[in-house]
């Protein structure tokens, strides 16, 4: 089980899950963050820390939002545009940064203006 | 829902360097659990060169991720994988175990010997009722509990022979949940946790059928939060029970149901028990709302418990409908609310039950600024929000500690060997890291052997013992 960021971080990425999240697990791409679902301990301590009500518990995740589940999943799994390899798990958001890049998913949002 | 992350984040940004007129400086943390740990993560990260001891009443690191959490969520005690960090690798980090604050080491000693101080000490105590048969044999502190069955060294010698059929747990926090869901799990379920061995046989022979969690106000002001519910959907053993009549909502339950979602899920998961027809398993667990505790009943033991119903009133309060019921019960878990205890001549709020601060500074009695000391984690904020809370929670008690001694000269006057050698002077057992690692190592291995992520040395004379190498190394068959 895991929890799940999903559209509503797209172009927003507020990052106050990540200072609430235990284990740091929490990690941003370009346009969104992405929650790594082997190192989540299932606190749900991200989902009232986002101003944007993006995060969910796995089991949740309403219907039209599913596709995330795997999304975030992939974000860690699959080699991203211009990386060569999987990020898979890192132990901790903070030393690899800004990641740069998102999934196929994220990416094929239109962007919106970033709120502010 | 939970909104007990109350603790603003948005400010909390430390320039790394913003201390360099405090190169070295010596830091105490008094207290090795979640709170006190994200402080030394926070302290590292900012000021690599600060040598940080952190103590501990016991041998054992982690607080309430070993003592608190149940055993039945091992997933949330791998938290503990983050939290180990500072101590690996080279760091200036020591772990300073089996010694009490305010009887082995006290405030003046750690005041002398260090730049500054943070208090991680968390809560010591817990509310009461305050009514009638609450010190009846078989009331218990939901505390005494969750301690026995996890294994904490104060609760070694006490023994729960679960030799009952009907208990009632007062409360609708996350406590609360905890003690009703390890009541009704079946012996399976115990069997593939970290708990003690004695406390595995005594859930080995648990005759309870049914579990009857009270909770004062409605559905809506419930404070358990949604991971703990769904935590129920998987018992094995038992059914949940929710009454559709007590599953009333007001108008402005509804406005604020709407405006929360972990609430809506909630209150959806809570809706489909009382739809959901009983599967007949063995034990049940009725989540009742609306309902305060009024007597508990019984002459040398617990024999039942009185309630009376509640109901809310426009304004939203809630009060009494002078409509009693007896529930016959044998056993009774108090779990309103955990609170601090004042430590040896630290300032304290008692009217508030924490160490009285402005943003994780220590204030005096007269709401004066102190010199050099800080406070952290439910010591700091009072008993809320989950184990994340604190890494917030703990980087503004960091940032303020940074900011102050960069203002000042440290003095770097003691060496790291003074603390050990006045704890030595003293005869106190101190252990450290490695001690833990082998306690540890002995733990894993013996739940290994039973098909078990780690069994617990409940008992400080044992957990000493095996964490000194020549012990460890052997075990028993």
């Amino acid at each position: 089980m895991t929890h799940v960021i999903t559209q509503a971080c797209i172009d927003c990425i507020h990052r106050s899950c990540v200072k609430e999240c235990p284990v740091d697990c929490i990690y941003e791409g370009a346009r969104a963050l992405y929650i790594q679902p082997d190192e989540c301990i299932d606190c749900s301590a991200c989902v009232p820390a986002c101003p944007e009500d993006a995060i969910y518990h796995e089991q949740d995740l309403p219907e039209p939002l599913q596709g995330h589940l795997e999304d975030n999943k992939n974000f860690f799994a699959q080699t991203l545009p211009g990386k060569s390899t999987p990020l898979q798990s890192p132990g901790g958001a903070k030393r690899i940064g800004r990641f740069g890049v998102d999934t196929p998913l994220v990416a094929s949002y239109p962007c919106r203006q970033a709120k502010t | 829902m939970n909104s007990n992350t109350d603790v603003s984040t948005a400010s909390i940004e430390c320039p790394v360097g913003s201390h360099r007129n405090a190169r070295g400086a010596r830091i105490a943390v008094v207290g090795a659990g979640p709170a006190g740990l994200y402080a030394v993560e926070s302290l590292l990260e900012a000021a690599p060169d600060f040598r940080i001891d952190v103590f501990d009443r016991f041998p054992t690191p982690y607080g309430l991720v070993r003592y608190g959490v149940a055993p039945d969520n091992q997933k949330m005690k791998s938290v503990t994988r983050v939290l180990c960090k500072p101590f690996e690798n080279e760091t200036p980090v020591r772990f300073i175990g089996n010694v009490c604050f305010g009887v082995d080491v006290k405030r003046v000693d750690i005041l002398k010997l260090y730049d500054a101080v943070i208090y991680a000490t968390g809560a010591q105590a817990e509310r009461r009722l305050g009514i009638a048969g609450e010190d009846l044999p078989g009331s218990y502190g939901a505390k005494e509990f969750v301690e026995w069955y996890n294994g904490h060294p104060d609760a070694a010698h006490r023994n729960f022979l679960l030799d009952k059929r009907h208990a009632a747990v007062i409360g609708a926090g996350n406590v609360a949940l905890d003690v009703a869901r390890m009541l009704v799990r079946s012996s399976e379920e115990i069997a593939s946790t970290d708990v003690p061995d004695r406390v595995l046989t005594a859930f080995r022979s648990n005759q309870i059928t049914d579990v009857h969690l009270i909770a004062r106000r409605g559905p809506a002001q419930a404070k358990f939060t949604p991971v703990e519910l769904r935590g129920l959907s998987d018992l094995l053993n038992a059914d949940i029970i929710v009454r559709p009549e007590e599953m009333l909502l007001s108008e402005s339950d509804e406005i604020r149901i709407g405006a929360n979602r972990e609430l809506r899920t909630n209150i959806a998961r809570l809706r489909e028990w009382a739809e959901r027809p009983l599967q007949g398993k063995e034990r049940r667990l009725h989540i009742r709302f609306l309902r305060s505790p009024v007597r508990i009943l019984g002459e040398k033991h617990v024999e039942g418990i009185v309630l009376e119903g509640n109901e809310q009133l426009p304004g939203g309060h809630f009060r009494g409908t002078g409509n009693f019921e007896t529930l016959k019960v044998d056993m009774i878990f108090r779990a309103v609310g955990y609170r601090s205890l004042r430590l040896p001549d630290v300032p304290f709020d008692e009217a508030r039950s924490i160490i009285p601060n402005d943003q994780g500074r220590v204030l005096g009695e007269n709401g004066q600024l102190t010199d050099k000391e800080y406070v952290t984690g439910w010591a700091k904020r009072g008993p809320s929000g989950t184990i994340g809370t604190n890494r917030s929670d703990s980087a503004e008690t960091v940032c303020a500690l940074l900011a102050d001694l960069a203002a000042r000269k440290v003095c770097n006057g003691s060496g790291p060997e003074q603390i050990l050698i006045l704890l030595g002077d003293r005869g106190i057992n101190y252990t450290n890291w490695a001690d833990w690692l082998r306690l540890d190592d002995y733990e894993t291995r013996l739940g290994h052997k039973q098909g078990r992520p780690r069994v617990k040395i409940p008992d400080l004379h044992s957990m000493l013992e095996f964490s000194r190498s020549a012990v460890a190394s052997a075990l028993p068959d």
